[in-house]
C-alpha cells in the first residue's frame, strides 16, 4: 500500500472529510451547550446552569412519557432481538426454503418503507382486531420494525462466520440445536447484542409510527418533544434532548465495544 | 456438505415465527390499508363504513364488492392538493438525494483513502448520528435557524446581513434538514464499495498516463456505481414519504404526500382517503423498493 501521487490522501479528502463532520456534529454540540444556559431566552447566553434539567425532573408529564419511550423501547428492542435473530438463522442457514423471497422481502422493506405507511396500516390492523391502543400496540409497532434492523445485523455476522466450525461440532457428534447452541451463539453475542442497541435507539427515537399506534393518554417522549417543538423551542427541551442524547452516547460506547469483540479482523460487514 | 443440509432444517423453524410476525404486522395490514382506502368515509368511530363483512356470507360479500367505491382515489386524481404533494414529493426526493450524492460522495472517498486503520474511526464519526434520535438532530437545527438563533447572530455580527433572515419554513431549511439527516445512509453505502477498490487499478491507470482526475472519473467512479445506486435508494425511497423534516423545517403552504396522510388521518378524521393516498405512495414506490431488496439480498447473500 505505497501512496503514488493517484492514490495519496488528497488536501480535497481530507477538507471533505472535516467538513462533512464538523456538519454532522456541530448542531448537536450546540444543542448541548443551550441546554445548559440560564437564560430562558434560548439564544442569548446567560451564563451555565442546570436550570433546565431540574425543570424536567419536576415536570410530571415529561417523566412520564420519558418512562413509557424507555419501557416501550426495551420491550420491543428484546422481542425485536429474539425474532430478528432466529430470521437471521433462517436466512442465512436455512438454504433454499418456500417463501424464501417473501420472507427477506417482508425484511428488508421496512427499513426504507416511509413511516406514515407503516404506522397508518399498523393503526389500522389494530383498530381491526379491536385492540386497546397504549404501551402494548407501540411496543409491537416497534418490534416490527426493528427486528428488520437486527436481523441485518446478525444476518451479516453470521455470513461472515466460518461455518466448518458448526460442521466440525456435528462431526464430533452434537445436533445441529446443540452445534448451535454451543458454536455458533456465542460467536455471534457481540452482534446480537448490537442488534438490541440499535432496536433500542430505534424505537426511543421514532415519532411517526408512535403517533399512530398509541392511544390517548399514553404519548411517548418524541410524541411530547415533537409537539412542543412546533410550538417553538423550549430550553426545557434542549436538557431534555441533551438527556437523551447522552444515554444513546453510553449505548453506543457499550455496543461498539461488542462490535470491536465480534469481529476479529478489525472489520464488520454490518451496513450500520 | 450433508452437515450443512443437516443444520438448514432447525434453521429454518427457528424462522417461523418471525416469518408469522411479518405476516401479521407488514402483510396483513397492508390488506386492511387497501381495504379501507376502498370504503365509504363515515362520521363513526372508527370512521369508515367497512367494505367487507366477512360474517355475512358469500352472497353479502358479492354484493360488497360491487359496492367498492374507488371515489377515494379518484379524489386523489381530481383534487390538485393530491396530485400536487405528490409532485412536490417527487421534487423533493430526487434533489436531495441529488444533493445528497454530491456532499456524500466527497467524504465517502476521503474516508476511504485514510490510513487503514482511521478507516473505523471515521466510519463509527458517521454510524454515530445515524443512532442519535433523527427528531433531535432536527430540533438542534430549529435552535439555530430560528430568528434570533446563531445563525444570524454571526451573520449580524460578521456584518454579512443588516437583519435577521428568515430560515425557518422555507425549503431551503427543509433540504438542510433531509440532508443532514440521510447523509450517512448515502455516505455508508459509497464508503463501503469504495473501500473495497483494488488501489492498483488507480496505480496502473496513473502509470499508464491519467492525471489523477481522469484516473477517478474513468476508473474509481464507474466502478462505485452499485454503491451510488445502493446510496441512492436508501435515501430516496424514505424521503419520499418523509413527514417529520418538511412539517417542521418547511413552510406550510405547500405539502409533500406524508404530510397530506398525516394532516387526513389526524386532522380531517379521513381515514378512507388517508389510506387511499398511503396506497397511492405504495404504488410509487414498487419499482424502487424492488431494486432495493435486489441490492440487499445480493449484498447480504454474497458471503454465502
Amino acid at each position: 500500500m505505497k501512496a503514488r501521487t493517484v492514490t495519496r490522501l488528497t488536501r480535497f479528502n481530507m477538507t471533505s472529510l472535516v467538513l462533512g463532520l464538523a456538519f454532522l456534529y456541530l448542531p448537536i454540540v450546540i444543542l448541548v451547550i443551550y441546554s445548559f444556559n440560564a437564560s430562558r431566552l434560548v439564544t442569548v447566553w446567560g451564563g451555565w446552569s442546570l436550570r433546565w434539567y431540574l425543570e424536567f425532573f419536576s415536570d410530571r408529564a415529561m417523566l412520564e412519557a420519558a418512562w413509557m419511550s424507555l419501557s416501550v423501547a426495551a420491550v420491543s428492542a428484546t422481542l425485536a432481538t429474539l425474532l430478528g435473530t432466529l430470521a437471521a438463522v433462517g436466512l442465512a442457514r436455512g438454504e433454499r426454503f418456500r417463501g424464501r423471497a417473501l420472507f427477506s422481502g417482508m425484511l428488508y422493506s421496512p427499513l426504507v418503507m416511509p413511516e406514515v405507511i407503516s404506522g397508518l396500516s399498523l393503526l389500522l390492523l389494530f383498530v381491526a382486531l379491536n385492540a386497546e391502543r397504549g404501551f402494548w400496540t407501540v411496543t409491537i409497532a416497534h418490534t416490527t420494525l426493528t427486528m428488520c434492523f437486527v436481523t441485518v445485523v446478525v444476518q451479516s455476522r453470521l455470513a461472515t462466520l466460518d461455518r466448518s466450525l458448526e460442521e466440525a461440532a456435528m462431526d464430533l457428534g452434537c445436533d445441529p440445536v446443540r452445534a448451535f447452541l454451543l458454536v455458533t451463539l456465542p460467536l455471534i453475542v457481540p452482534a446480537i447484542v448490537a442488534g438490541w442497541m440499535l432496536a433500542f435507539t430505534l424505537s426511543l427515537d421514532d415519532v411517526v409510527i408512535a403517533s399512530f399506534t398509541t392511544g390517548p393518554g399514553s404519548a411517548t417522549l418524541p410524541i411530547r418533544i415533537y409537539s412542543e417543538v412546533r410550538l417553538g423551542v423550549k430550553p426545557e427541551i434542549n436538557a431534555i434532548c441533551t438527556l437523551v442524547i447522552a444515554l444513546i452516547a453510553v449505548i453506543i460506547v457499550i455496543a461498539s465495544f461488542a462490535s470491536k469483540l465480534s469481529s476479529a479482523r478489525g472489520e464488520s460487514a454490518a451496513p450500520l | 456438505m450433508s452437515a450443512r443440509r443437516i443444520f438448514a432444517r432447525p434453521a429454518r423453524l427457528a424462522a417461523i415465527a418471525p416469518y408469522l410476525w411479518m405476516v401479521l404486522f407488514f402483510l396483513v395490514p397492508f390488506g386492511f390499508v387497501l381495504k379501507i382506502s376502498l370504503s365509504q368515509t363515515a362520521i363513526a368511530q372508527p370512521p369508515y363504513t367497512p367494505v367487507f363483512d366477512f360474517t355475512a356470507g358469500r352472497a353479502a360479500l358479492a354484493a360488497a364488492f360491487a359496492q367498492l367505491s374507488f371515489d377515494n382515489f379518484r379524489l386523489l386524481l381530481q383534487d390538485n392538493l393530491y396530485i400536487l404533494s405528490y409532485l412536490r414529493s417527487l421534487v423533493v426526493a430526487v434533489t436531495s438525494t441529488l444533493i445528497l450524492l454530491l456532499i456524500g460522495y466527497p467524504i465517502a472517498y476521503g474516508m476511504a483513502r485514510l490510513p487503514q486503520r482511521w478507516q473505523g474511526v471515521a466510519m463509527m464519526l458517521v454510524i454515530v448520528p445515524f443512532w442519535t434520535s433523527f427528531l433531535i438532530r432536527i430540533y438542534a437545527w430549529i435552535n439555530i435557524l430560528q430568528h434570533d438563533g446563531l445563525l444570524n447572530q454571526i451573520l449580524l455580527a460578521l456584518h454579512i446581513v443588516s437583519a435577521p433572515v428568515v430560515w425557518l419554513s422555507t425549503d431551503s431549511a427543509m433540504y438542510l434538514g433531509i440532508v443532514y439527516s440521510y447523509l450517512p445512509f448515502m455516505i455508508l453505502p459509497l464508503y463501503a464499495t469504495l473501500s473495497k477498490m483494488d488501489a492498483s487499478l488507480l496505480e496502473a491507470a496513473g502509470d499508464l498516463g491519467a492525471s489523477p482526475l481522469q484516473a477517478f472519473w474513468l476508473v474509481t467512479f464507474p466502478l462505485s456505481l452499485p454503491g451510488v445506486g445502493a446510496g441512492a435508494l436508501l435515501c430516496f425511497i424514505p424521503i419520499v414519504g418523509e413527514f417529520v423534516i418538511p412539517d417542521l423545517l418547511a413552510g406550510s403552504n405547500s405539502l409533500m404526500i406524508g404530510q397530506t396522510l398525516w394532516l387526513e388521518f389526524f386532522t380531517n378524521k379521513d381515514w378512507p382517503v388517508a389510506s387511499a393516498a398511503a396506497v397511492a405512495l405504495l404504488l410509487l414506490l414498487v419499482p424502487p423498493l424492488v431494486l432495493y431488496d435486489r441490492l440487499q439480498r445480493r449484498q447480504l447473500e454474497a458471503g454465502r
